[in-house]
Parts: C-alpha cells; sequence; structure tokens
C-alpha cells in the first residue's frame, strides 16, 4: 500500500537520476582501474569524464560542466590516446 | 603496529574533523561571501554570469597566472618533443573518405560554438578556457581527418603572443588611470547584453584566443611526432 502512495515528483526523478549517475560514475571508475587493456582504460576515464559533467549539470554548475566536457571528455582522451599509440596497448 | 598507528591517526583526524563541522548544518546555504557575490556582482562588474565575474574582474590575477602556467606547460612540451620523429615504419591507415568529409563539414561549427562559448563568456555559462578547447577540438578533428594538414605554427604563437599582451595591456590601463592592475576601467553598460561588462570580455576573448592557439599547438606537435614525419 505505501508503494502505492508514492507519487513520481520531479523531485524524486532529479534524485533518482543523481543516484543513478553517481552510481554509474564508481562503476566506471573502478573499471578503469582494474582494466588491464589500456584502451579500455582510456574508455573508462572518459566514461567517468562524460558522467561527471552530465552530474555537473543537473547540480547548476553549467561552466565546470562545459569544462568537463570539453577538457575531460574531449581533449584528455585524445592526449592519451596519442601516448597510447607511442607506447604499448596492454599493462605488464 | 603501523596499521594500529594508521588508525589511531584516522580516528584523531576523523574527531576533530567530527567535531569542527558538527554544528555546520547539511546542504544549507551558511556562506556569507557566496551571497554576497551573488547580490552584487551584476551591479558592480555588469557581467550577468558571476562565475565569470569572478574568474576575470575578482579573481583576474589569478587567471591571469593561470594562462601563464598553461604557456608554460605548452613549451615544456614543445621542447620536450623538439626534434623527435616518429619511426618512419610507424604506418597508420589513410583516413576514410567518411572521416575527411565529416572533419571539414564540422571543423567551421565547431570553431563557431567555441568563439560564440568565449565571446559570450560573461553572458552565457563558459568562457575563454572552454571556448578555446573547443576550438582546439575542432584542430584535433581536422588533424585526425586529413592527412596532409599542418598546423601553421608561426601563425599560433603569433597569435598566442598577440593575446597575452592584450590580457596584460587591458591589466595595465587600469593602472595607467590610477587605479589597481585589472581594475575595470571601461564603462559597464546594461547588464545583459554582448558590449557590457567593461573589459570581462576583451580580456575573456583574449584568454579564449589563447588558450586554442595553445592547445592546438599541443595537439599538432603531439600528433606529428607520433605520426611518422616531421
Amino acid at each position: 500500500m505505501i508503494l502505492l502512495q508514492w507519487t513520481l515528483t520531479p523531485e524524486l526523478l532529479y534524485q533518482a537520476g543523481t543516484g543513478i549517475l553517481l552510481f554509474l560514475l564508481v562503476v566506471a571508475a573502478i573499471f578503469s582501474v582494474v582494466q588491464k587493456d589500456l584502451l579500455m582504460a582510456i574508455v573508462g576515464t572518459s566514461l567517468v569524464s562524460l558522467i561527471l559533467s552530465v552530474l555537473f549539470l543537473l547540480l547548476h554548475a553549467p561552466d565546470v560542466a562545459l569544462t568537463e566536457a570539453a577538457i575531460g571528455v574531449a581533449l584528455t582522451t585524445a592526449i592519451f590516446l596519442i601516448a597510447l599509440r607511442k607506447t604499448g596497448r596492454y599493462e605488464e | 603496529m603501523k596499521k594500529l598507528l594508521a588508525a589511531f591517526l584516522l580516528g584523531f583526524i576523523g574527531y576533530y574533523l567530527y567535531t569542527a563541522f558538527a554544528g555546520v548544518p547539511f546542504g544549507e546555504n551558511k556562506m556569507e561571501v557566496g551571497k554576497d557575490y551573488l547580490e552584487t556582482t551584476v551591479p558592480k562588474t555588469g557581467a550577468v554570469n558571476t562565475v565569470t565575474s569572478i574568474v576575470v574582474n575578482y579573481r583576474g590575477f589569478d587567471t591571469l597566472g593561470e594562462v601563464t602556467v598553461l604557456f608554460l606547460a605548452a613549451t615544456g612540451l614543445g621542447a620536450i618533443l623538439f626534434g623527435m620523429k616518429g619511426k618512419p615504419e610507424d604506418k597508420h591507415r589513410e583516413p576514410s573518405s567518411i572521416l575527411t568529409t565529416g572533419a571539414k563539414a564540422l571543423f567551421p561549427i565547431i570553431v563557431l560554438l567555441g568563439a560564440y562559448i568565449f565571446i559570450h563568456g560573461h553572458l552565457t555559462p563558459g568562457g575563454g578556457f572552454q571556448g578555446g578547447t573547443i576550438i582546439a577540438t575542432g584542430v584535433l578533428i581536422l588533424i585526425l581527418g586529413i592527412k596532409s594538414f599542418h598546423a601553421n605554427h608561426a601563425l599560433l604563437s603569433v597569435m598566442e603572443s598577440l593575446a597575452g599582451i592584450t590580457f596584460v595591456v587591458a591589466g595595465i590601463l587600469g593602472l595607467a588611470f590610477g587605479k589597481n592592475f585589472l581594475e575595470n576601467i571601461l564603462p559597464l553598460g546594461t547588464p545583459g547584453q554582448v558590449l557590457s561588462a567593461g573589459i570581462i570580455p576583451i580580456i575573456y576573448i583574449a584568454v579564449g584566443f589563447k588558450v586554442g592557439a595553445e592547445l592546438a599547438g599541443v595537439l599538432d606537435t603531439l600528433m606529428s611526432t607520433t605520426r611518422g614525419e616531421e
């Protein structure tokens, strides 16, 4: 009966979305640390930045979200990929 | 023994952190400085975006330092990679025609977005750093998509120097008028218009050019050393 009284307000949606994103953030971070294939690890860090950027937007910090999207998602990933091509793909 | 000491230290720090923050109610707006900025920034600086007014106006000297740090980092990278060549046998595939066409079509749009972000830095979220980075991303797409593309490093360094000089001159103008360094000496105008907030848009446009040129140069240097060209 308690479940029926539970209404779907915008605030609840906001909180649920933030919670899911925070969970995914931790999962992606652990994924990129554990991963032996460095290409996959770079994809993981990029994913962390992407989720973090959406979270910043949800927390009303659009300036930081823009910075995170431009630097964390695009530029850092590119520089890591260039460095990866110079070195090896797999961790020893 | 070591673990015991670590646990003891953690408990010690935790206890004092707890006593320090136990009185602060979680999530409530108790900060006087933040409130003051939010209330007085628009009449004082003419910038609608409070973050920009803090970054460029109240903390303008900090921003000059940040730009210098970025410049030093780019210079150091260039110095390390100078003269380095990739292996000639380091072949990589030709960019596909989809990537080439897409790069040509997307580059102007990305540059336009970056320029919009740093020109409207005092009105909308974002500013010189974000806009410059977006422009550098556009250059990265060009580098990836067009094989014969090379950034013009002479032009980039001229652009970067001019932007840096603009920033410093805008600061010294304040001194010349008998006020502080980076003081806003131009008229503030109506808040919300593009031509408002005094020297804030000038500085942010300079920062945008500087960051864009630096990061584009960094990416081009890195790419050409891994490509097997000079």
